[in-house]
């Protein structure tokens, strides 16, 4: 692997809040390649969004980055304070968000929205700003973009509105973009769609990106490499074809079990039995252990580390055979 | 868009006429206007004669129908009292009455918002409770009673600011105001602030509402992390967000700013047409209740037609035709 252009380490983001710590992200390490695309997947709260914003340092009291690292080209953003993260946020490293809907300012038209990010980290004037928001809107496949640059977002769909993210996204050509499930609230076509421009831009550009999904097939057609995040950890990473194909971690393995493409016709749906931790009261073993028809007594004692295995790393001591003759 | 004023002048036609009827009728339970403007010592074909001049001695009915020929021919009737044509006293206070709402809604917006912004971004923060303390206050306390305080500390204490009436009236594009003079300004102020405090108080919480909503949402989370600076994000962002529901309130409160300068003139001794209203209700002279119920509603109408305006202006999911509806 080439040096990486991004470099987590050991990030953890706790939540204080009145009922306790909640420990949304609790140690986790990722790096990502120049234009490589990295799938993380992971249940509903198991960390993925914390993780993108805590990236992009975006997370507010009453939560907090409390350890780790994110360097971008060797720089480490927790150490910078806002106004130096701003330059770097939306330029170098980007994020795209879940609801289209959501994500554009109602009132204000798509021109002003373009335009004022060009103009936030480059020195242009307002009409060569607007020529690059036009261009990038072409770019991501927006019919007639001079035209329809000065609507406002309720005349686009929800489709075109993703575009019109990730043109925003892409305006400065960042390093790094951060997609948190950018299909999942689009219809089926629309996403293959976006997912195929997203894959072909970021090529186009070299851009790296984080594409966060609980959708396995979707990380099958378009990630290099997959993480698993289970309750603030990533428990498994390494290549698609490795993981996918010969998953380690139990937890992994019933992840795929669950993808109803991988059932027989009519066969029930497999299902990991129990519900995911409360994050606030984590236990001392593997957080997966009450759910795990593998586990060891050692499970229960002391967390896993994440180790190489094979083409891939995996946090699990029965996989890692650590557990001896138990 | 024309269609869309036009309906609504309607509606105000509709509510001109309704009200006229029962202010009409409404006063004339009250009392008989003529017992108030003769004097004791009168013979009783002296007050037969004023009642006769002044059409009273007719059937009630036939005084209606008289009074809604000549609204029709455009004449309003004239003050028992002062013997002139009631709308022209109207419109003649109307300047100065205008004058202190506009000047009191300015004062709204201009403090309101900013107080209520930082009340809304900072909300845990000490100035923020304090702040919203503040509002409370200037929601409970009853206006005349803050007038008369505001009085005594600002005119009888501390001899800054006058304590009645409105300064030297001078000319801007026409309309006769006094607020082209440094004296005019000392004299609105404190009627003004008077007038303008609950209003501050309402875009106090309105403000606080809309930032602590705007906040959360994705849009602003997606300006972040565009790299927009925090002046834009608030300056462009929130505010435009959350000027929607502050405008169309305010806009529709300017009605009642123009309704409640009743207490606030009759405290700072204020020419305008509250004071009017007043003294004409004391002495049950109708056709300027009437002539002040028109324009009043006249001015309503123009109001929330405006609102409306500005409205779509502000918000380009909404347009007119379907507002309308
Ligand atoms: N502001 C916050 N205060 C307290 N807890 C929070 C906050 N934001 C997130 N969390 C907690 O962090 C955990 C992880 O949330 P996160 O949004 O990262 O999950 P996710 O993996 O993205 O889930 P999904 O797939 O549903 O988007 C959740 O349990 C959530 O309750
Ligand atoms: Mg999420």
């Amino acid at each position: 692997m080439d040096a990486p252009v991004l470099n987590v380490e050991g990030l953890k983001t706790h939540f204080f809040t009145r009922a306790g710590v909640v420990k949304s992200v609790d140690g986790v390490s990722l790096q990502l390649a120049p234009g490589e695309i990295l799938g993380l997947v992971g249940e509903s709260g198991s960390g993925k969004s914390v993780t993108g914003f805590s990236i992009l340092g975006l997370i507010d009291p009453p939560g907090r980055i409390v350890e780790g690292t994110v360097r971008l080209e060797g720089r480490d953003l927790t150490t910078l304070d806002d106004k130096a993260m701003s330059r770097v946020r939306g330029k170098d490293l980007a994020m795209i968000f879940q609801d289209p809907m959501m994500t554009l300012n109602p009132v204000l038209k798509i021109s002003t929205q373009l335009i004022e990010t060009v103009l936030a980290h480059a020195p242009v004037s307002k009409a060569e700003a607007r020529q690059r928001a036009i261009a990038a809107l072409a770019m991501v496949g927006i019919p007639s973009p001079e035209e329809r640059i000065d609507a406002y977002p309720h005349q686009f769909s929800g489709g075109m509105r993703q575009r019109v993210a990730i043109a925003t996204a892409l305006l400065h050509r960042p390093k790094v973009i951060i997609a948190d499930e950018p299909t999942t609230a689009l219809d089926v076509t629309i996403q293959s769609q976006i997912l195929a421009k997203m894959q072909e831009l970021c090529r186009e550009i070299g851009t790296a990106m984080i594409w966060i999904t609980h959708d396995l097939s979707v990380v099958a057609g378009l990630a290099d490499r997959v993480a698993v995040m289970y309750a603030g950890r990533i428990v498994e990473t390494g290549p698609v074809g490795a993981v996918l194909d010969f998953p380690h971690h139990p937890y992994t393995q019933g992840l795929i079990g669950s993808v109803p493409s991988h059932a027989e016709p009519g066969a029930r749906l497999a299902q990991i039995p129990g519900a995911t931790p409360s994050l606030s009261a984590l236990p001392d073993g593997c957080a997966f252990a009450p759910r795990c028809a593998k586990a060891i007594g050692l499970c229960r004692r002391e967390a896993p580390q994440i180790e190489p295995l094979g083409m891939a790393s995996v946090a699990c001591h029965v996989a890692q055979g650590t557990g001896g003759l138990e | 868009m024309f269609a869309f004023i036009l309906r609504r002048a309607g509606q105000g036609l509709l509510v001109i006429a309704v009200m006229v009827v029962l202010v009409f009728f409404g006063v004339n339970v009250v009392g008989d206007p003529v017992w108030i403007l003769v004097s004791p010592d009168m013979t009783q074909d002296q007050i037969a004669e004023v009642a006769r001049s002044l059409g009273l001695d007719r059937p009630i009915q036939e005084q209606f129908f008289l009074f809604v020929g000549g609204i029709l021919q455009g004449e309003l009737g004239r003050s028992f009292v002062h013997g002139t044509p009631a709308i022209g006293l109207i419109l003649e206070r109307m300047p100065a009455t205008l004058e202190l709402a506009l000047v009191a809604l300015m004062l709204a917006i201009v403090v309101g918002i900013p107080l209520g912004l930082y009340a809304g971004l900072y909300p845990d923060s000490a100035p923020a409770r304090g702040i919203m303390a503040v509002s409370i206050l200037g929601f409970s306390l009853p206006t005349f009673w803050v007038g008369l305080m505001l009085i005594m500390v600002f005119s009888v204490m501390l001899g800054w600011l006058p304590a009645t009436g409105r300064g030297p009236v001078g000319h801007f594009l026409g309309i006769p105001t006094s607020l082209v003079s440094w004296q005019g300004w000392v004299h609105i102020l404190l009627p003004a602030i008077n007038l303008a405090l609950l209003k501050i108080s309402l875009v106090i919480r309105l403000a606080r509402a809309g930032a602590r909503e705007a906040v959360l949402q994705d849009y602003v989370k997606f300006a972040r992390a565009k790299g927009l600076g925090r002046g834009r994000i608030v300056g462009v962002h929130i505010l435009k967000n959350i000027m929607i529901p502050i405008v169309t309130i305010l806009g529709l409160e300017f009605g009642s700013l123009v309704a409640f300068s009743v207490v606030t003139e009759t405290i700072f001794s204020w020419p305008g047409m509250g004071r009017l209203l007043l003294e004409a209700i004391q002495r049950l002279d109708r056709p300027v209740i009437v002539a002040y119920v028109i324009v009043v509603v006249c001015l309503f109408v123009v109001i929330n037609l405006m609102v409306d305006i500005i409205y779509s202006l502000l918000d380009p999911r909404v347009r007119l035709s379907e507002a309308a509806t």
